[in-house]
């Protein structure tokens, strides 16, 4: 039986960026798919060799428009890594509060789309409009609604006067009424319940085969979260906890994410509260990165950020390498879309919150008669580490 | 005879009066639309706009499929609308009916669902033929239990098919929705209506997010003016239509014109109240809900008609 091919991309109204879902649909339902990454490549590795350390915190930062602190804060824990840097309290308590607000924002923003793509475009709005006092407060302490440039190696690049930080509590206070609705809303609305509930099941051990993180593997029940497990700035000093649910299918991820918000709205409001009092400098200045290599970890909204970094002693990166959540989280749609009717597999793809910025640093070039042109990127990558080694080792 | 003809068809209260009352009540449409999701909507012409701008513009064919049917469909459609609007019309504020019973309307509205499903199917896109699969699947969802509903006023008017016989039973009766029968069948054909209509939950055919555009993908300029059009007439005929059935008509003269535009607009708003809070179903949920529920409801309101209650 010939099989026809629902082409999701290059451009297609699910997708906020250029990328392609081949879906081979037997009728209505699916019966395989295959991803094609490489339309956002912008060699964003390859610049950061070129840069210095505080250069390339404004460079990781445009890898992802959504995530834009949550690079920056890999980055720096990656570098901070290397010769063991102690941050100041208070830098922890800034860098924590930017972290988590970054979180709701996305969660809001994925939210909203996600109710798009099912066709409520009422909620998608509401879902927006909520979002908008969030990028205030980003613009209050920050001076942007997004890139917000606060991280440094060594603390961060602005402090937040304790005298601006009651209007931003009650900002807060109002923000988390409306998440209240909101949950309440989307979480028991019984047409949004049945349409979502028992779509695109991820099980928990499919989780673990495809090393998802994130909200997708919390959603199937495996509790990772960075926060939780390898605490770094204020992490440690604050009260929350990491929301884990059994299902693994699309009305799961969404309700992970919207008590996420509020677990975060938690986290903020206990930071801003101590940031009245903390004392202290705000950034523990940096001289000099000796040689070594470290490695930085954040819990992003998408889930684990992970960046790997390796000095020579110089003012920039020897190596420096980046791996993004949705990179590891995409590949889950193989099992999660597999066999299930279209108008589900599309929510599904959507579910797990794709980042295609964040994801592709990569690409190769197919010639017309499906001969590889460009070298193998893993072998160039494997080559390129023995060099280095063999520098490094003499 | 022929010019009172030719004026029903062209002008009052077919072709130019439900297109400009049309792109008004999408207008509606999508200001209160707006509002729900505080957002500001648009200026009150801005359909007027999009229509004769996609009117100046290029008409692009595909190659592949059959461009006749592609290019006859729109056009069938408007003139299929365009009758069933006069025919809607001319019964409301005239009570001549321009010689058209309910089958012949039923067998109208039917057929422009099927001239979607053969302009969709004519270019060979994937999406389209995907977008005028579930066109199909949805018509006969919801074909039976707005069948149904629509028989009550029939049965309840001494099983006259005839538009004039349901509103002279209105008149002396007053009107059908008032009755257990009557509310019951309002129901379900004003929910069968909003998937005829292809409006959410049930926009399925033309999902954005899923098909793009479904059965219009390949459509632009002047071919796709036609179906915003038609889409914007739908939004005359179908809430006349529910006057006319089971609200009492629609009187031209002193008070009535009032007591009519208000229970037009009821009609419009309920729509777009159900559009605006609810997000799409899929295909065989809308399937199940047609069948499972609406039909036995439906069925149950004509037995209550027969009854008499």
């Amino acid at each position: 039986m010939s099989q026809t091919v629902v082409p999701i991309g290059p451009f297609h109204p699910l997708l906020e960026e250029a990328e392609f879902f081949r879906l081979s649909v037997d009728g209505e339902t699916v019966t395989g798919i295959d991803t094609d990454i490489g339309y956002m490549h912008r060699g964003h590795e390859f610049i950061s060799e070129r840069k210095t350390f505080t250069q390339s915190i404004f460079l990781v930062e445009r890898i992802c428009g959504i995530c834009s602190t949550s690079h920056p804060l890999a980055f720096v824990h990656a570098v901070e890594d290397v010769d063991n840097v102690e941050i100041p309290v208070r830098a922890a308590y800034i860098r924590t509060v930017v972290g988590e607000l970054e979180r709701i924002h996305s969660h809001l923003l994925w939210l909203g789309l996600a109710g798009h793509f099912i066709g409520y475009d009422t909620l998608w709005m509401w879902a927006w409009k909520y979002r908008e006092p969030i990028l205030e407060i980003f613009e209050t302490i920050t001076g942007n609604r997004n890139h917000y440039a606060m991280m440094r190696v060594g603390g961060v690049a602005r402090d937040v006067p304790p005298e601006a930080v009651p209007p931003l509590l009650k900002t807060l206070d109002m923000i988390e009424r409306k998440m209240a609705m909101i949950a309440k809303a989307a979480a028991d609305d019984p047409v949004l319940r049945s349409r979502l509930k028992g779509v695109g099941v991820l099980s928990r051990q499919a989780a673990i085969d495809y090393c998802a993180v994130g909200p997708t593997a919390r959603a199937s029940g495996l509790a990772i979260d960075v926060r939780k497990d390898e605490p770094k700035d204020a992490y440690a000093l604050v009260d929350f906890k990491a929301i884990v649910l059994e299902n693994g299918d699309v009305y799961d991820k969404l309700v992970v994410r919207v008590l996420e918000i509020i677990e975060s709205i938690k986290i903020v409001r206990q930071c801003l509260e101590k940031l009245k009092t903390a004392p202290g400098p705000i950034l523990n200045d940096v001289k000099e990165v000796t040689a070594g290599e470290g490695i930085g970890r954040y819990e992003a909204p998408r889930g684990e950020v992970f960046h790997y970094v390796r000095t020579d002693g110089s003012n920039r990166p020897l190596r420096h390498k980046v791996r993004a959540p949705s990179y590891v989280n995409i590949p889950t749609c193989e099992v999660s879309c597999k066999g299930i009717p279209l108008a589900d597999a599309l929510i599904t793809l959507a579910s797990v919150d794709p980042c295609y910025c964040c994801t592709e640093r990569a690409v190769h070039l197919v010639d017309a008669r499906g001969v590889r042109i460009t070298p193998d990127l893993l072998q160039l990558s494997r080559d390129k580490t023995e060099r280095l080694r063999r520098d490094i080792h003499g | 005879m022929t010019a009172q003809i030719l004026f029903d068809f062209f002008v009052f209260p077919g072709i130019v009066f439900t297109a400009v009352l049309g792109l008004l009540a999408g207008w509606v449409d999508r200001k209160v639309s707006a509002r729900f999701q505080y957002r500001v909507g648009p200026p009150l012409f801005q359909n007027f706009n999009d229509v004769f701008k996609l009117l100046g513009k290029e008409t692009i064919l595909v190659k592949t499929g059959n461009r006749w049917l592609f290019i006859a469909a729109p056009l069938a459609g408007f003139a299929v609308l365009s009758l069933a609007a006069t025919s809607v019309g001319t019964a409301l504020f005239f009570g001549r009916a321009a010689g058209m019973d309910l089958i012949v309307l039923m067998y109208l509205l039917m057929f422009y669902s099927v001239l979607i499903v053969l302009g969709g199917a004519s270019p060979g896109n994937v999406f389209s033929s995907l977008g005028a699969g579930r066109e199909v699947k949805l018509l006969l969802a919801d074909e039976l239990p707005f069948i149904l509903a629509c028989l009550v006023p029939v049965v309840r008017s001494g099983y006259k098919l005839d538009f004039g016989a349901i509103l002279a039973y209105q008149a002396g009766h007053g009107m059908l929705v008032a009755s257990v029968s009557g509310a019951v069948a309002f129901v379900v054909a004003l929910l069968a209506v909003q998937a005829k209509m292809a409006l959410p939950p049930f926009h399925i055919p033309e999902a954005e997010t899923e098909l793009v555009a479904g059965p219009f993908i390949e459509y632009g300029g002047p071919l796709l003016a036609f179906w915003k059009l038609n889409q914007f007439m739908m939004l005359v005929v179908f809430p006349f239509l529910l006057i006319l059935l089971f609200w009492g008509g629609f009187d031209l003269r002193g008070l009535g014109l009032l007591w009519g535009i208000l229970k037009y607009l009821l009609i419009l708003v309920l729509i777009i109240i159900i559009k605006n809070t609810n997000p799409r179903v899929r295909t065989d949920t809308a399937i199940a809900f047609f069948w499972k529920y609406l039909s036995p409801l439906a069925l149950a309101a004509v037995v209550l008609a027969v009854l008499g209650v």
